[in-house]
C-alpha cells in the first residue's frame, strides 16, 4: 500500500477562521491531511498563512471551525474541545513544530543531546544511558558530528542550529510536522542541505508536514500538495507540481512567473 | 478488456491573467489509447502541443474537459477528476513520467535521485540502491559519477539519470518526452532495448521522439497531434 491509500485524514480542517477583532487574519480554510502527506502553505506576508499554522498548531483559537485530529487509538477528536493538558501533551509527542528561527524552538542554554533529550524525557523515558544513545543516534542523523552533542547550542552555525531542533523535534517520531519558513534565515548552500534532509527524514519516516513557506521552490521540493493564501483565503489548492505548472488564479500565476531564473 | 491508458475529448485552454485573460487553447476533443504492450507515438511539428498532452496525462496540466482514463489494477481511475491524492498513488504504482530535463534536489548524489522512486514506494534502501547501481550502468553512467550531485554533469549524462530514475520502477503506464534527445547511438540503443523489453512485459508506452530510427524501432501507433488542433 502507498503512503496516499489510507482511507481515513490524520487532521480535518472545517471552515477555519480568525478575527482579530473586526481585522480578518484567515477564513473559510477547510482541508483535508492524510498520513504522509506533505502540504505547502504558500503566500505572502500578511496572507494569512502564519494565522492558519497557528491555529492549527493550536497557538491560537480560532474564531470559528473546528479542527479534527485523529488520535493513535484510532478515534477523531476535535482539538479545542480537549483539555488544555491533553493538547499539549500532543504537542509535546505526536506532534512536532520546527520554527524558523531555530531559537525559538531549542533551549539555547542546554546541551544539542539535552535539547533532543528532553522530548524523549516528556514521553517518559527515564534511562539515561538510552536517551543519550538515542540522542546522539539522532545528532548523526541530521549530520551533527557526535563530539558536539555536549556543546549548546549557542555555539552552532545557523545550519547547525536548525538541524538540531529537527532532531528534537523527530525523536519521537511524531505523526504530525508543522513547518514555519523552516529554510526562512539559512544561506541557500545551507538550505539545499537542510531541504534534502528534510525530504529524506519526512519520507522515510512517513510523517505528515503542514509547512509554511513564501518560497515556491521549497514547497515544490517538498510537499505533494500546495494551498496558495492571499487575504486570509486559500484562494488556489490541489497537486503541487499542478497548481505549479498551469496555475488557474491571477495571484498564483503573478507568484509563479516572478521567480527569477538561475 | 479495458486499455491501460485512454484519452476522451480531452480539452485545454490556457488563460493568461497576467497578459489580461488572454484565452489559449491549446488542445481540442483529443481522443486516443495505449493498449497494454503498445507504443503510442505523438507526431506533429513543434508547439502542435504533443508535450502538453502527456503534461494533461500526467497531471501537470488539469483538464478543461474530458477523460484520462487509467488502468491502475483492476480499477479504472479518471485521472482529469481524481483527488489529489488518488492521482499521487496512481504516479506512484501505475504512471511513470520520463521528462525532458533532470529536476533534482541540489547535493543529492546521482545514485539517489536515481533510487528515490524506489525507496518512496517502500523498496528496501539497499535494494534500491542495488537496482539503481545496475540501471546506471546500463545507461553506461561511469562509476565515477554515481556519488556526485548531477548538476554539473553534461546534457547526456543528465538525460541518462534522469531515464535510469524515471525507468527504474517499472510502471505500467509510461510517457516519454524526447528519451533520446541528447543521447549518442550506444546509448539511443539502450533506450529502444528498454522500451521494447517493457512492451513485452506488458506496458503501455506514449512518446515523442523526433529521431527517425528510435521512432520506427519502438512505435506501434502513431497519433498525429495536428488533427487535435483549435479552430482558432
Amino acid at each position: 500500500m502507498t503512503p496516499f491509500e489510507d482511507d481515513k485524514p490524520l487532521l480535518i480542517a472545517e471552515g477555519l477562521a480568525k478575527y482579530y477583532g473586526r481585522q480578518l487574519g484567515c477564513r473559510d480554510a477547510s482541508f483535508e491531511l492524510y498520513e504522509g502527506e506533505v502540504m505547502a502553505v504558500v503566500g505572502e506576508s500578511g496572507s494569512g498563512k502564519s494565522t492558519l499554522l497557528q491555529m492549527l498548531s493550536t497557538q491560537i483559537e480560532p474564531t470559528s471551525g473546528r479542527i479534527l485530529y485523529r488520535m493513535r487509538d484510532g478515534g477523531m477528536k476535535s482539538l479545542w474541545d480537549m483539555s488544555e493538558p491533553e493538547r499539549r501533551f500532543l504537542l509535546r509527542t505526536d506532534w512536532g513544530y520546527v520554527h524558523q528561527d531555530p531559537q525559538h524552538g531549542l533551549r539555547m542554554g542546554v546541551s544539542a543531546g539535552g535539547n533532543v533529550g528532553e522530548r524523549l524525557m516528556a514521553i517518559g523515558q527515564r534511562n539515561y544511558a538510552g536517551i543519550r544513545a538515542t540522542a546522539a543516534d539522532w545528532l548523526g542523523r541530521v549530520e551533527i558530528p557526535e563530539n558536539r552533542i555536549d556543546d549548546t547550542p549557542r555555539t552552532y552555525s545557523g545550519g547547525m542550529r536548525q538541524r538540531l531542533q529537527i532532531a528534537r523535534n523527530l525523536v519521537t517520531a511524531p505523526r504530525l510536522l508543522f513547518m514555519d519558513e523552516p529554510t526562512g534565515g539559512l544561506d541557500v548552500s545551507v538550505q539545499a542541505r537542510l531541504l534534502d534532509l528534510l525530504r529524506r527524514i519526512v519520507s522515510e519516516m512517513r510523517i505528515a508536514a503542514i509547512i509554511v513557506t513564501h518560497d515556491l521552490a521549497v514547497a515544490r521540493l517538498l510537499s505533494n500538495r500546495i494551498m496558495v493564501m492571499k487575504g486570509g483565503e486559500v484562494i488556489e489548492a490541489g497537486l503541487t507540481d499542478q497548481v505549479l505548472d498551469d496555475p488557474h488564479q491571477p495571484y498564483t500565476q503573478l507568484l509563479v512567473s516572478s521567480i527569477l531564473p538561475v | 478488456m479495458m486499455p491501460a491508458l485512454e484519452l476522451k475529448d480531452v480539452t485545454k485552454t490556457f488563460v493568461m491573467h497576467l497578459q489580461g485573460g488572454l484565452r489559449l487553447p491549446v488542445l481540442n476533443d483529443v481522443s486516443f489509447k495505449a493498449e497494454a504492450g503498445q507504443c503510442v507515438v505523438l507526431t506533429g511539428p513543434s508547439g502542435a502541443g504533443k508535450s502538453s498532452i502527456l503534461k494533461l496525462i500526467y497531471g501537470n496540466y488539469r483538464v478543461d474537459e474530458g477523460a484520462i482514463l487509467v488502468r491502475d489494477g483492476e480499477a479504472q481511475v479518471d485521472l482529469a477528476t481524481a483527488a489529489p491524492r488518488r492521482i499521487l498513488a496512481v504516479r506512484q504504482r501505475a504512471l511513470g513520467y520520463v521528462t525532458q530535463f533532470l529536476r533534482a534536489v541540489p547535493r543529492v548524489s546521482a545514485l539517489d535521485i536515481v533510487a528515490e522512486p524506489l525507496i518512496a514506494k517502500g523498496v528496501a534502501r539497499d535494494e534500491a540502491t542495488a537496482r539503481a547501481a545496475a540501471m546506471l550502468k546500463r545507461f553506461n553512467v561511469p562509476e565515477r559519477l554515481w556519488s556526485l550531485p548531477p548538476a554539473t554533469f553534461s546534457g547526456g549524462e543528465q538525460q541518462r539519470i534522469n531515464l535510469a530514475r524515471g525507468l527504474l520502477p517499472e510502471h505500467p503506464i509510461l510517457l516519454l518526452d524526447e528519451p533520446t534527445a541528447s543521447l549518442d547511438a550506444k546509448n539511443r540503443a539502450v533506450v529502444v532495448d528498454i522500451v521494447r523489453e517493457r512492451k513485452s512485459r506488458g506496458a503501455a508506452i506514449v512518446a515523442i521522439v523526433h529521431d527517425e530510427q528510435v521512432r520506427d524501432d519502438i512505435a506501434d501507433v502513431a497519433v498525429d497531434v495536428t488533427r487535435f488542433a483549435t479552430a482558432a
